[in-house]
């Protein structure tokens, strides 16, 4: 018999440049936010634009984050993801339009009451269509990436077309509901009511999908699901179930999203969804798909870089969303916060 | 010979062996055997669409893999030509650097997008194809000093191309530069396509293949898989720049609605899935079929449209408007039900 070979165990500290690498992504968004405010020079327009870069932000996480857990639990990527922020926006709209009375009064209960019932009845569309598109057009395709990415397209196209259909082929424009008018001036700088809201509703999404995800059961589950699924089905868990209710949660947010938006760009067309669908996937590819956190942090990244940029010069904006993405592909390939699967 | 020029790849059915030659014959003769502008342009279009559909099969069919950004590379080449017409006058050196330049500009940023995305994960290719399109998209109607932002450009094509120039009568016909033009395009696309044929039965696409079944086990047997993505995506962008080239001598316009559009996307996928993937074949009767639908359908749903006005819903979803929808539905079903598409059936027909 052999002695066992020599053993001895070391406790190094992790070195301050493997802490940072860690808290990179986190710290990415404070230098983004003083480079803006060096670039632009003037204190009040850069506290606008980061406001304003910030809600953005924050309307393209709700919107993104639905796609990236579905993608993390099932391997599902759903191009058709952007109809559900076109139904929604069109719904919600259309919510508030009947309640023209409600919104146009300078109340802010009858005001934000008729907003609550737009988001309430937007949801429920858009989170039962969701539950429609995952038995009809995801369900039978489970597992082939290339049928999905091309019946979730039709998918988009069918929804699309069926807003034509129902809803007529013109844009609707849309007045925001009275007391959300007008701008709030802080140390001299205006910043629209309604921005500041949608941090605010992006703010506490953010919190309350952490905290399901990390301190409650369901969210273990889920947390579980995108890192091994078929340990957490050997444990006697119905993944699929899961992965129905996170679609339709999905969904819902989307939807949700679709109604912020339309508020924000006080117009709305039945190709929003299609060109939200952009920024929504460089978000969830930098932010690394599956990942809720990285999310977040490349939708405030887009959102911020977009404001500055078009700012300090407008026609570079949308390219500049892909030179982040490439930026970052090349610093990590797999995303900002990859989801590490045990595979 | 002629198999030599199939690349050994025939038909395998017999009546898929028909079809195909009746639209040859029909593709070849188009200016003699049908009348009006319309007809021979819409043969002109099924010549650069089989072109263009068979460069996405090459990437979509034999390698698996996802791309939206086959119209931006069409736009390339459409662009190239019409910006080398534009600012250097009409002529055949205009066209010539205009194609050549865009098809090297397709194949460079073909190359960047390849070695950014598919090294990764050859998913997140369909996703930034997808931004980078519309942000290419977006840059183009933006810049409109140089490319004509929505409006396009207009500009002049060699004389000997146009209907200026006659030539005299054949078979009854009258012999223009048009003519003469429709077979520039029709020879340009069939001798790219057979060297697409060419491609896709060559050892190089026999291994493209393999990657698309299982690229873990091609990886295993020491075939450099992320080389051989890249080096499609850049065949098929270098095709489909040629291919929209082609578009814009035959059309002596360019505008975003007409080469760099997102339904132009859609269109192609739907042609590609409805012929039948992974068959050069399949893109020539999905073009055709496609193509000849577009042209001639809308107006049969136009008048169905107007038949039912009195019923309620119907004529929305009838109105020719619509055509998209109905095509969306039709692409879901192909690819549950016929995902080897026409040939796909009519060569499964023979085998069993």
């Amino acid at each position: 018999m052999t002695a066992a070979p020599d053993h001895r165990p070391t406790f190094a500290n992790v070195s301050l440049t493997e802490r940072l690498d860690e808290a990179m992504p986190l710290l990415l968004i404070p230098i983004l936010v003083v480079l803006g405010f060096v670039a632009i020079g003037a204190p009040a327009s850069w506290l606008t634009l980061t406001v304003s870069g910030l809600a953005m932000g924050m309307m393209i996480f709700i919107m993104a984050s639905g796609l990236t857990l579905v993608f993390g639990l099932m391997d599902v990527i759903n191009f058709g993801h952007g109809a559900f922020v076109s139904v929604g926006a069109f719904v919600g709209v259309s919510v508030l339009i009947a309640l023209g009375d409600w919104t146009g009064a300078a109340s802010l209960l009858l005001n934000m009451s008729a907003v609550l019932l737009a988001v309430i009845a937007a949801m429920a569309v858009t989170g039962i269509m969701g539950w429609g598109f995952e038995r009809i057009i995801v369900k039978p395709v489970y597992g082939a990436h290339l049928k999905q990415i091309l019946v979730t397209v039709g998918g988009l196209i069918v929804i699309e077309q069926l807003i034509h259909v129902i809803w007529g082929p013109d844009e609707i424009f849309i007045n925001r509901p009275e007391t959300l008018k007008g701008a709030v001036t802080f140390a001299g700088a205006a910043m629209e009511k309604y921005r500041l809201l949608a941090v605010g509703i992006g703010l506490v999404l953010f919190v309350a999908m952490r905290v399901v995800l990390r301190r409650t059961k369901i969210g273990l589950i889920v947390r579980a699901g995108v890192e091994n699924g078929p340990m957490v089905e050997a444990l006697g868990y119905r993944l699929r179930l899961v992965f129905v209710g996170v679609f339709i949660a999905g969904s819902a947010l989307a939807g949700l999203g679709g109604v912020m938006w339309g508020l924000y760009q006080e117009v709305i067309t039945a190709g929003m969804g299609e060109r939200m669908m952009v920024l929504v996937f460089i978000v969830a590819i930098i932010g690394g798909l599956g990942s809720v956190e990285g999310a977040f942090i490349g939708a405030l990244l887009v959102g911020l870089l977009q404001n500055y940029v078009a700012f300090l010069e407008p026609k570079l904006a949308l390219v500049s969303n892909i030179a982040l993405m490439t930026a970052i592909l090349m610093w990590r390939p797999q995303g900002m916060m990859p989801v590490v699967k045990a595979k | 010979m002629l198999v030599k020029l199939l690349s050994g790849d025939q038909p395998r059915s017999a009546i898929l062996t028909a079809i195909l030659l009746v639209i040859l014959i029909c593709l070849a003769g188009a200016p003699f055997i049908f009348d009006g502008v319309r007809a021979l342009d819409t043969a002109a279009r099924i010549c650069i669409f089989i072109l263009l559909v068979a460069s996405y099969d090459l990437l979509l069919g034999y390698g698996g893999i996802v791309s939206f950004a086959h119209t931006m590379f069409f736009g390339l080449g459409a662009y190239g030509v019409a910006l080398a017409s534009t600012y250097m006058g009409r002529g055949f050196d205009a066209l010539l650097l205009g194609s050549v330049s865009g098809a090297l500009a397709a194949v460079v940023l073909a190359l960047l997008i390849g070695l950014f995305s598919l090294r990764v994960r050859a998913i997140f290719f369909a996703m930034i194809t997808l931004a980078v399109a519309s942000a290419v998209a977006v840059l183009v109607s933006q810049f409109s000093g140089l490319t004509g932002g929505e409006d396009g450009l207009t500009y002049k094509i060699p004389r000997v191309l146009t209907s200026a120039n006659r030539m005299g009568d054949f078979l009854g016909t009258r012999i223009s530069g048009k003519i003469l033009n429709y077979y520039l395009v029709f020879f340009a696309a069939l001798i790219l396509f057979l060297l697409l044929l060419r491609i896709v039965n060559s050892p190089f696409g026999r291994v493209l293949q393999a990657i698309r079944e299982n690229d873990f086990r091609a990886e295993a047997i020491g075939y450099r898989v992320v080389w051989y993505r890249t080096v499609a995506t850049c065949l098929s962008a270098a095709t489909a720049a040629l291919a929209g080239s082609l578009f814009a001598i035959w059309l002596r316009y360019v505008g975003p609605d007409t080469t760099l559009s997102f339904e132009i996307m859609l269109d192609i996928l739907l042609m590609v899935v409805i012929g039948g993937m992974g068959t050069m074949y399949g893109a020539v009767i999905g073009a055709t079929l496609f193509i000849l639908a577009q042209t001639y359908l809308q107006n049969l749903m136009g008048t169905a449209s107007e038949a039912t006005s009195a019923l309620p819903l119907i004529p929305d979803l009838l109105d020719p408007d619509r055509w998209l929808m109905w095509l969306g539905i039709l692409f879901i079903l192909s690819v549950y039900f016929f995902p080897t598409g026409i040939v796909g059936r009519l060569r499964a027909r023979r085998a069993s």
